[in-house]
Order: structure tokens, then C-alpha cells, then sequence
């Protein structure tokens, strides 16, 4: 693997190569004192944020401190970029400078695509953490990682998607992973929030509906999605309040699933809009589980990058 | 499969080294010497832990640790250290899928720790094992066991156990047969470019 940029370039056997790395490696620093292995010592990793980020950003900085790879946290608010930078002069910089992985997020849907095509010739590597409206790979991946170990496999199970589906890069990258790894996929959201062009994703046998009732007693899994303010311009819904009726997982919702179904959020988590603090605090929730799951998944990733030896493909 | 006498090259290129009953009778002497050496079952005898290294060494130290348990009745506790993240070729070859680090309930803090593997070569990967050691615990000592030492070391590491000496060429590779994982038990010398 020469870069990540989307879950639609996986298929099952390297997402789940992937996946069983992340196991590994966390049944690996199970129990241990040392969370710290040698595998990726002298190698540079640089993240460049150019929104904001607390999870992301922290556990790719954890997954590859704890590898012991050197680590560089580039902000758009403290850099060059401030003054008038370009995202590629930034990027060969970074390059120059000595990065063997560059992990991306952006506004721009499309910017690690644009990155990786810079890159070419410097053997850099790079990683989507997420651009835009499109793709958030190790989300998914991490999403999956935590599906596997809650529900024991991802293969024939339903897994209902719900919210603000429009602007949300998790779902995309959820939908082509999840998929590829043989679930059953279910879109719950409001008809203004619904992406433009969801049949031309090609994805098999997903299914888009308007009733999320209807959905919760048969899902294994309900992954809800954050309300995305900052990328909403104009009216896509009545009000908070009506949103949060219609489409948000309340206790009484939760009621309505299976035992043994989960709930999932890629955080940040808006308490009592898109689900209830009762539901997010409860045991059915692996919300946590998932930013844990997140750090060796992306340890997972790093290693695939950076440890083999190089493949130029 | 062609039956394979021992001493003869077949047209493959591959000789028998040991044969199952062979196996079986290197790890009962080996055993012995474990327990000989480690003084297992006296009052002064540490506390000794078989560690294996996946994929071939942990089944090894399993059946290690049955023959020890029949031979003294002592049960000694055993696990799988898996090495290959501290490993110094990750980078000459392909991604190397990870292997699963059991360590039993007590740890290895002041066990002594004898490490198993199925073959001893350059010494690289008993170098990494140690790495991971110190990652998991401090044992009060580590003790290597191997089924076959073929010499050509790179790094200065010697077994305390082996069941047998080959004398290799580097062309050559040791290839250990487990009815675990290879369904049945073996040791075959085999003509190949770069050994495993």
C-alpha cells in the first residue's frame, strides 16, 4: 500500500489485512507497562490539519508515537499557510523536509487525491484523514474494527447509517468499506440530507429511507452522524428540535433495537440533537470503543505504509 | 507425498533430517534438559516460563511443557511471543502479517524465561525476541531452546538446548514440519536460492 486516500480503493482482503493488524498490535500492548514498539524508529510522520480535529489528529499522533516514528503536527493556523502558502508548496516542503508520511486533512473534498499526485516522485505517503464532504478512511476502518469486536464479523450483518449522510465524509467511506466487507447497508436520513447522486456511488444493495423506526428492531448496528453545522448553508432542516424528533436516537429509539445491537458516533457527539446523552453514556454505546479501536487501527495503517519494504505501485 | 528415507536426496532437492518419530524423541530429550538444567521441581528452582516464537516455536513450547509436565509433574506455564515488530528486515520485504503475544497470567517479571523457536539461523530473530522481552517484563534470565541450529550466525547468540546440529549450506533452507500447523512432524533440508 503506497497510499490511503478513499475506503472505496479496499477490498475485503486489505481491509481486512488492515483490521487484523489492529488486532494485533492491540492484543500486542494489552497489559503493558511500555506502550511502545520499535517498529517504525527513524521514520517521519507529519499531520497537517487544516480543520479542526481532536481525535484524528491525537490518536494518528499516539498510534505513531507509540511506534516509535517521529511525529511533526503541522496546523494551518500556525504555519506558512498563514501567509499565503499553497497546499502543494506546503506539501513538497513538508517532503523536502523529510517526511516519509504526510497524513492530510482538508476542507477541500479531493485534497489528499491532489496531495499524492504532488508527491509522486518523493516516495512520501500519504494519508486522507479526511477531506471535506468526501472520504474518511481510517474512520471507517476504525468503525469497522469496532463493529468486528462488538457483533464478532461485518459479513451479513445490517448496519443502518443515519443523519446528516449530505455532508458527512464518515458515511461515504462506511458505506464503501462496510460493504465491501459483506454488510447489509441501510441510509436513514431527512431527503435534504441525503447526497446528490447516491445511486452513482455504486454501491450494491444500499438501501435509502426516510424512517428510522422502522429500521432500529432489525439493524445489528445504528451508526449515527454529527448534525454538520459549519458545512451547512441555508435551511436543510426546520430546527434543531424537529431534527432531534425525527432523526435522533433517543432513549425511547434505543429501546426499540435488538439486544444485542450497537450504537456508534464518530464523534464529536452533539448531546440531545442527534443522540441523547442517556444513549451515548449507555452500555449498548461502543463510542468509546471506537476512539480506542481508533488508535490501533491507525498504528495498523502506519505500519502498512511505512514498515514493508517500498512498494512504488 | 513420496516417502522420504533419511540421508537420500529426492529428485526435489530435499532430504529428511528428522522424521516424526525423530521429533518426538528430540523433544523428550529436550525437555530433560530443561528440566536438568533449570532444576526444575528442587526449592531452589526459579520460576520457569516457555515462551515460543510464532509461528512454529509455540507449538513447540506447548509440547515442551507436556513432556516436562510428564516427565516431573511439574506444570510450567507457556506463551507465544510473537517478534515481528521489532524485527530489523521489516524493511526488505513485503507488509509481515502480526502474530498473536500470549504471556501468561503471572508475566515474566523474575521468571526464568526460556524462549523456543523451530530453527536457529543468524540470530536476528532471537535478537528481536530479546527486544520484545524487555518490552513485556524483566525476567531473572532467558534461556534459548531450538529444534535444529544450522549455524551461518550474524549476531553473537547461542542455544542453550537443541535438539540437533545441521551443518547448512546458506543456499540451503531448514524447513521444521509441525502436525499443528503442517499436519504432520518433520524436519526436511531443502535446496532453495535464499533460505526462509
Amino acid at each position: 500500500m503506497k497510499h490511503l486516500l478513499t475506503a472505496a480503493a479496499l477490498d475485503a482482503a486489505a481491509a481486512t489485512a488492515v483490521l487484523d493488524t489492529a488486532d494485533g498490535l492491540k492484543h500486542a500492548l494489552l497489559g503493558r507497562e511500555v506502550h511502545k514498539l520499535p517498529t517504525l524508529r527513524g521514520r517521519t510522520v507529519i499531520t497537517m490539519f487544516y480543520e479542526n480535529s481532536t481525535r484524528t489528529r491525537v490518536s494518528f499522533e499516539i498510534a505513531g508515537k507509540w511506534m516509535s516514528a517521529d511525529v511533526v503536527n503541522v496546523s494551518a493556523g500556525g504555519s506558512s499557510v498563514g501567509k499565503g502558502e499553497s497546499l502543494r508548496d506546503t506539501a513538497l516542503t513538508l517532503s523536502a523536509a523529510g517526511a516519509d508520511c504526510v497524513i492530510i486533512r482538508h476542507p477541500a473534498s479531493g485534497a489528499a487525491h491532489r496531495l499524492a499526485g504532488w508527491l509522486r516522485d518523493t516516495g512520501t505517503h500519504v494519508v486522507n484523514a479526511g477531506d471535506g464532504m468526501h472520504e474518511h478512511p481510517t474512520q471507517a476502518l476504525l468503525d469497522a474494527a469496532t463493529l468486528r469486536e462488538r457483533l464478532g464479523g461485518i459479513d451479513g450483518r445490517r448496519i443502518a447509517i443515519v443523519g446528516d449522510v449530505r455532508h458527512s465524509r464518515v458515511a461515504r467511506s462506511n458505506v464503501h468499506l462496510l460493504t465491501a466487507l459483506g454488510a447489509e447497508l441501510v441510509v436513514v436520513a431527512p431527503p435534504t440530507l441525503l447526497p446528490t447522486g447516491l445511486a452513482e456511488w455504486g454501491v450494491p444493495g444500499l438501501r435509502v429511507t426516510h424512517d428510522l423506526d422502522a429500521e432500529l428492531p432489525t439493524v445489528d448496528a445504528v451508526m449515527m452522524l454529527r448534525v454538520q453545522a459549519e458545512r451547512m448553508h441555508g435551511g436543510f432542516f426546520p430546527s434543531a428540535r424537529e431534527y432531534s424528533i425525527a432523526y435522533g436516537l433517543s432513549e425511547r429509539r434505543m429501546d426499540l433495537l435488538p439486544d444485542h445491537a450497537v450504537v456508534l458516533h464518530p464523534g464529536p457527539m452533539l448531546r440531545g440533537m442527534e443522540i441523547a446523552s442517556a444513549v451515548a453514556d449507555s452500555p449498548r454505546s461502543a463510542i468509546t470503543a471506537q476512539v480506542r479501536n481508533g488508535v490501533h487501527v491507525r498504528m495498523a495503517v502506519l505500519y502498512h505504509l511505512l514498515a514493508a519494504e517500498e512498494d512504488r505501485s | 507425498m513420496a516417502p522420504r528415507t533419511r540421508g537420500a536426496t529426492d529428485p526435489g532437492g530435499q532430504r529428511q533430517l528428522l522424521s516424526a518419530g525423530d521429533v518426538a524423541r528430540t523433544v523428550a530429550r529436550m525437555a530433560h534438559q530443561i528440566i536438568e538444567k533449570t532444576t526444575l521441581g528442587s526449592a531452589s528452582a526459579p520460576r520457569v516460563v516457555l515462551l515460543g516464537v510464532p509461528s512454529r516455536g509455540a507449538p513447540l513450547a506447548q509440547r515442551l511443557a507436556t513432556r516436562m509436565a510428564e516427565f516431573s509433574g511439574i506444570e510450567v506455564p507457556t506463551g507465544a511471543v510473537d517478534v515481528t515488530l521489532y524485527r530489523d528486515d521489516l524493511r526488505r520485504k513485503p507488509t509481515m502479517p502480526l502474530h498473536e503475544t500470549v504471556v501468561p497470567d503471572d508475566g515474566i517479571d523474575d521468571a526464568l524465561v526460556v524462549l523456543v523457536d523451530d530453527v536457529l539461523y543468524s540470530g536476528r530473530t532471537v535478537r528481536a525476541a530479546l527486544d520484545a522481552l524487555r518490552d513485556l517484563g524483566r525476567p531473572r534470565a532467558v534461556q534459548l531452546a531450538v529444534l535444529v541450529d544450522r549455524g551461518h550466525r550474524e549476531l553473537p547468540i547461542r542455544a542453550d538446548y537443541v535438539g540437533k546440529n545441521v551443518p547448512t549450506a546458506t543456499d540451503e533452507g531448514v524447513d521444521v514440519l509441525l502436525s499443528e500447523l503442517d499436519g504432520e512432524d518433520g524436519v526436511l533440508l531443502v535446496r532453495r536460492g535464499e533460505a526462509r
